[in-house]
Parts: structure tokens; C-alpha cells; sequence
């Protein structure tokens, strides 16, 4: 791990505590970053892992939490990921299911490519979209005290959550979960009683 | 005032019966009916998009779940899709489509024309299996079948219908 140049949360820590004691939670991770920061923090068969589809978490999210209301939904993954699939905000933000979290790991780089700046940086307020678009529960953190209320709002929602961290640009070494897709999806889908 | 079953509604009612239980879409004319009644079924969710990738993921994160979702779009939109389809190979995610084709008959907008010719190719370029319905009677079958093999064999179907089937748009 290279030496963060500025007091902001370290991506990893954030994560562990995001699930920590996460019983039930189902989590569909962002593209990059995200990925290998859920992995690291322990797999889980109620993970879905993404290689690919930029732009898609928080939507998979939104057709999971509306598939299985009764199940909690959270979505982890980075600006970078959701800024390609802003729009998504307006239609969650629609129906808003109570079941549903998302969380964005805001380090304002695109991470994966080379740290360049991502519009966070340049002037885009990720939960200030998420509030124009009625999503009725922000969130924003930038201690570790923050990430826990976080924590716990996943686990007992008051409506639709939107939360941002603000996480380091401090780079980890990748930790790579599996890599054949149907064997993610077919083992998340196990999980949830399903063959 | 008599409700006249059209041929739409025998798609829907094919959708109902195949345990669809989502219905997103980016409006189109010619799916007025069916999104109409998606919005008045209460047993049924649906989700108005700001484009049509986010119908694909939103598919893939239903069937996460056991749940079964359709996209309703039009075939400018099919080019929106193109990344996100990439894992009914990748994940052997199922995904439905219906999709009203402009560009094709009867056209007055010369603009729909490059993606309307498009769009099969596109869609068999990802490994989605391209139906095209050009009657009423085979809209609603091909909507049955290609539902039955899209969550029966995890595949990618998408029913085109065709814009004679839709009538053109009336300027």
C-alpha cells in the first residue's frame, strides 16, 4: 500500500466495516476497485463480483431489491462506475425500494486506468444528485464513526439509501475473486434458494 | 365503451403468462399499450428508464433474485445495450426484449434509418437470438417462445416488431 498524501479513509478499512456482521446482505459490486475491495474484506456467496458492465451496479441492484423484497440489497462500487450509469439515480430514485443501499467509494480518480480525475473531483456532487433525484436517504462519510452509521443504516433502512465515502486515492494490491461469470451469478443465486 | 383485445395486449398476456414480473422501457409509440398495462397491473413492476442499458442490468440483477424482467424499447435503443449485453455470454444471464423497429417502412424520419438497419446485427454481434414478428398473431408467439427459451436456457432473445406490423408514425 503506497502512503496516503491526505487524511481520508483507507478504501479497505471502510469496506470491512461496511460488513461487518452482514448476515443476510446481498451485495452486487461495481466494476474495478470495488470488486477487489468486497473480496479482500472475505468472500461471500451472497456476492456478485463484476468483470465487466460499467455503469450497471446500482440498476442490478434496483431489479434484485425489486425481485426480492424481502431480501437487503446493497450496492458497493466507485464514482467512477457510477457516474457512467447516472441516470440510474433518476430511476431508482422512482421507486426508491426501502431494500436497496448504495454506496459509492469516492477516491475522485478512475482508479484502474491510472488515477486520472473523475468528475467528483471536477465539480460533480454525487449525493447531491442523489437527493435531486428523491432518493430519500444520503448519507456521506469521512471517518470511520461515519462509515459505522453507514453500517448499520444497511441493516436497518429508513427508505432507499444513497451513501458516499470518501476514501483515499491510496492504491491496494488487487485481490481477485472469481472470474467465470456464470459461476458467480449461478452461486448467488444458490444462495437465494434458487437452481 | 367495449376494450377491444389488440394484438399488444395478447403480448402482454404472453409476458404475463411466461411469469414476467418487471417490465422496463424507454417509451415508444407502438409499446403505449403494453407499458400502459404494465403501469396498471398491480401485480406487476414498471420501470421507466432514462435509457435502455439501464433495462439490461436491471434484467440481470432480477434474475439474481428469481425474478423475470423484460425491456420494452424501440430499435435506436438497441444500440444503447451494446457493453451491458455482454454478459449474457459472460454470465449466461437470460434477457428479453421487445423492440418496435423504425427506420424500415414507411419511414419519415431519415434519422432512425442507420440504427433501425442495425440493430440485427448488433444484437446477434452479442450473441442475442434476433425474431422478427411482422404479423400480429406472430408478435404474441414469438414473445411466448422467446421467453420460454430465454429463462429456460439462460439466452438472449429479442423479438422485433416489425414497423409495418406497428404502423408508421404519424407526423
Amino acid at each position: 500500500m503506497t502512503t496516503p498524501r491526505d487524511n481520508l479513509l483507507d478504501r479497505r478499512r471502510a469496506v470491512v466495516e461496511l460488513l461487518r456482521e452482514r448476515s443476510d446482505l446481498v451485495v452486487v459490486c461495481g466494476l474495478g476497485s470495488a470488486t477487489w475491495d468486497v473480496a479482500a474484506a472475505g468472500d461471500h456467496d451472497r456476492n456478485f463480483y463484476s468483470w465487466g458492465a460499467m455503469g450497471g451496479a446500482a440498476m442490478m441492484g434496483l431489479g434484485l431489491a425489486l425481485a426480492r423484497p424481502e431480501e437487503t440489497v446493497t450496492v458497493i462500487t466507485g464514482d467512477g462506475e457510477m457516474l457512467m450509469g447516472l441516470g440510474a439515480l433518476a430511476t431508482i430514485g422512482v421507486r426508491a425500494p426501502g431494500n436497496l443501499s448504495i454506496v459509492v467509494l469516492d477516491n475522485r480518480r478512475f482508479g484502474e486506468t491510472g488515477m486520472q480525475e473523475s468528475h467528483t473531483r471536477l465539480g460533480t456532487d454525487l449525493c447531491g444528485v442523489a437527493r435531486a433525484c428523491g432518493i430519500p436517504h444520503v448519507l456521506e462519510a469521512s471517518s470511520m464513526e461515519e462509515v459505522a452509521a453507514i453500517r448499520d443504516a444497511l441493516h436497518r433502512p429508513e427508505g432507499c439509501l444513497f451513501a458516499r465515502i470518501a476514501i483515499s486515492a491510496a492504491e491496494h494490491e488487487r485481490v481477485l475473486p472469481e472470474r467465470d461469470g456464470a459461476k458467480i451469478k449461478d452461486r448467488v443465486r444458490a444462495a437465494l434458494g434458487l437452481s | 365503451m367495449t376494450v377491444t383485445q389488440t394484438w399488444q395486449d395478447n403480448v402482454y398476456d404472453a409476458l404475463k403468462a411466461a411469469g414476467v414480473g418487471i417490465v422496463s422501457y424507454v417509451p415508444d409509440a407502438g409499446h403505449a399499450r403494453v407499458i400502459n398495462r404494465a403501469i396498471g397491473d398491480a401485480e406487476m413492476e414498471a420501470v421507466v428508464l432514462t435509457t435502455e442499458e439501464e433495462g439490461v442490468a436491471l434484467a440481470y440483477g432480477a434474475w439474481l433474485g428469481g425474478g423475470k424482467a423484460v425491456l420494452l424499447m424501440q430499435s435506436s435503443g438497441v444500440g444503447n445495450c451494446i457493453n451491458m449485453l455482454g454478459l449474457v455470454q459472460s454470465c449466461r444471464f437470460p434477457f428479453l426484449a421487445l423492440v418496435t423497429m423504425r427506420g424500415e417502412w414507411e419511414e419519415f424520419n431519415p434519422w432512425q434509418e442507420p440504427m433501425g438497419r442495425a440493430v440485427p446485427a448488433v444484437l446477434e454481434a452479442m450473441a442475442v437470438d434476433v425474431r422478427r414478428a411482422e404479423t400480429p398473431e406472430a408478435a404474441a408467439t414469438l414473445t411466448a417462445q422467446g421467453a420460454v427459451d430465454a429463462f429456460g436456457q439462460d439466452r438472449g432473445v429479442a423479438v422485433l416488431f416489425s414497423q409495418e406490423l406497428i404502423g408508421a408514425k404519424k407526423w
